[in-house]
């Protein structure tokens, strides 16, 4: 039963991301023909364009061209960049780790201060911290992380001068150890992960609050007190497990709004990740790669809902039995 | 969901005064907000980046224009867009909901898996690609995150429908001769108005953010100052490191107050709706249990 279950969410998982290739493929090739971005060169002459066309596959059958240009996606082919000329996928690999960092970061941290911070509000219900969180992270789902970003860099970059307004590293030193290259990287990250913790903050507060709520409310809580444990042990041993699971869920809708967060923060403190990547190629026009990104992206969602959904089987028995 | 009740909803927490005023406050602005500008907000002078001072009380901009001039009159870009992208975001995901919820079968199956789709597609890219192909304007920002924003609207509608549909008063409606059409108009859509209503509320918060965004990214309107532009035009000038903060706050915080009007709005009608996000004793909640909002981030 659970094979077939896990199967299903597989095979939707693909059909899912064969959308995105088709999308980006009609996309691209019918709305935004390449050759007239390349044939905008004044002196372009017809056999030239048919030439140019013919060295795109353009030339076939429409069929003929989401066959070619599907199969290069399976293989990593993703075109070249018209800006560095370099294949997409190259820039993309180059790009990734840097990504994974401030994203990894930025969750883990978010994750853990917000799921804290959510049962310090539940058990303080109606007090003045429980208000203040709440107005916290109201204002931080509110505002723009990129507005934040920029508002670090104020504080913290030229007010306050202690840290890197951006980049990864600093440029042009030669680091005496490998030791030293990480601390350096670490120095650069603390602005733009903060930025990344507070854009997640608010949401994983607010679930973790009211699903603490619910089961500080429910009746095992009640008789767990009566037997005379302590009440923070109560809170410890039994609530928070039990509060923990919408969370996993959460992390995994969150994923769309991090991949939204990477593009404007990394772009704010020119971090050399897959969003300063999408931002350079929105700036030049270059569809490769921004193709390329987009596709990266969507499968990087599709990838962590399969992961939560996985998860979520194992955590919550309910899901088994059905 | 009454007039009076809505009013008195609106008006009976701080919530929904703050939400009222801040909104009266922006739909004031973006339509008179070129006749209070006290300079042209594109004006050039030779005061470039200058602190607040008593002739501009937020500073002065780069090129020596007047940011509080600025944030007003980009004030009509955030409203119109938020707005009218979740107009068409409405009419779009209810249009769906209905038609997969009313007829189901193949319809519903297909619907279902668009609706999916555009759900687990990540949509700040999504839009980033749509508004690259087309050229940025008004139009297409409105279009871009209109058509991509439509989804969480259609999944609620559907799930509405499907419970609407099987109860009493729309049997006997079928059983008396009535056609799909009379059904849909007559007993469906009003019971399904206040969700889709409240759910729009929140979107209008979302299109917001993402007009931001987008012109943030470079893909606004370039005729137009919007707040998401004033953010772009300060920070590739360099107002950060320069400690300009007269020049980076306003914009941002202008954003964050209008979206956290909104969205307190949305959740006031989305408790009214759902009674079980209420607090047991009757009273609504505070701006808790609830806030967890229905629609994503710009994701």
């Amino acid at each position: 039963m659970s094979g077939r279950w896990l199967a299903g969410k597989v095979a939707a998982a693909l059909l899912t991301l064969l959308f995105v290739i088709l999308f980006n493929f009609f996309l691209f090739r019918v709305m935004g023909d390449p050759t007239t971005q390349l044939a905008r060169l004044p002196r372009s002459t017809p056999e030239e364009i048919e030439k140019l066309q013919a060295s795109y596959g353009l030339d076939k059958p429409l069929i003929g061209q989401f066959t070619d240009y599907a199969g290069d996606t399976a293989r990593f082919d993703l075109g070249t960049s018209q800006r560095s000329r370099r294949p997409v996928w190259d820039e993309i690999v180059d790009a990734l780790p840097w990504t994974l960092i401030l994203v990894g970061t930025g969750t883990l941290i978010a994750t853990l201060l917000g799921s804290w911070m959510g049962v310090i509000a539940a058990t303080r219900r109606g007090q003045k911290t429980d208000d203040g969180l709440l107005g916290f992270s109201l204002f931080t789902y509110a505002s723009p992380e990129y507005w934040i970003g920029i508002i670090l860099i104020l504080l913290f970059a030229v007010w306050i001068p202690i840290l890197p307004s951006g980049l990864q590293v600093t440029p042009g030193v030669e680091f005496s150890s490998v030791f030293a290259e990480v601390l350096d990287v670490a120095e650069h990250l603390i602005l733009p992960a903060t930025a990344m913790t507070l854009m997640l903050l608010g949401q994983y507060f607010l679930i973790m609050r009211s699903s603490m709520v619910d089961v500080l409310t429910e009746d095992f809580i009640t008789v767990k007190r009566a037997t005379g444990q302590r009440w923070d042990r109560v809170v410890r041993k039994h609530a928070v497990p039990n509060a923990l699971l919408p969370l996993v869920t959460l992390s995994a809708i969150q994923f769309g709004s991090v991949v939204g967060g990477a593009i404007t923060i990394e772009t704010v403190f020119s971090w050399p990740g897959l969003g300063e990547l999408t931002f350079t190629a929105i700036n030049d026009k270059d569809f490769p790669v921004l193709q390329g990104t987009f596709l990266i992206f969507s499968f990087g969602v599709i990838l962590a809902n399969l992961l939560a959904d996985i998860l979520y089987f194992y955590l919550d028995p309910r899901v088994k039995a059905t | 969901m009454t007039w009076s009740g809505a009013f008195s909803l609106l008006v009976g927490s701080w919530r929904g005064r703050f939400g009222l005023a801040i909104i009266g406050l922006a739909v004031f602005v973006s339509i008179f907000g070129t006749l209070l500008a006290p300079y042209d907000p594109e004006a050039s002078s030779l005061q470039v980046l200058q602190p607040p001072s008593f002739d501009h009380i937020m500073g002065t901009t780069e090129s020596g224009a007047d940011v509080f001039s600025q944030i007003l009159v980009g004030t009509r870009v955030s409203v119109l867009v938020g707005f009218a992208a979740a107009f068409i975001s409405a009419v779009l995901g209810s249009t769906v909901g209905l038609a997969s919820g009313y007829y189901g079968g193949w319809t519903d199956r297909f619907l279902d898996a668009l609706e999916n789709w555009f759900l687990v597609i990540p949509t700040l890219p999504l839009m980033i690609v749509l508004a690259r192909l087309l050229d940025p304007s008004l139009t297409v920002l409105i279009a871009v995150i209109g058509l991509t924003s439509w989804a969480g609207t259609g999944r609620i509608v559907r799930a509405q429908v499907l419970t609407l549909r099987e109860r009493a008063f729309v049997e006997r409606a079928r059983a008396l001769g009535a056609g799909d059409t009379y059904i849909i108009r007559r007993h469906i859509l009003p019971n399904t108005l206040p969700l889709i209503f409240a759910n729009t509320v929140l979107i209008i918060a979302v299109a917001i953010l993402s007009e931001a965004a987008l012109s943030f990214l470079g893909l606004g309107d370039p005729t137009r100052i919007s707040w998401g532009t004033m953010l772009e035009n300060a920070f590739n000038s360099g107002a950060p490191s320069a400690g300009a903060w007269w020049y980076v706050i306003p914009p941002g915080l202008a954003i964050t107050l209008l979206v956290l009007a909104v969205s307190l709005i949305g959740f006031l009608f989305e408790e009214f709706i759902n009674p079980r996000l209420q607090k047991d004793s009757g009273e609504p909640a505070a701006a808790d249990e609830l806030a967890i909002p229905l629609v994503q981030k710009e994701s």
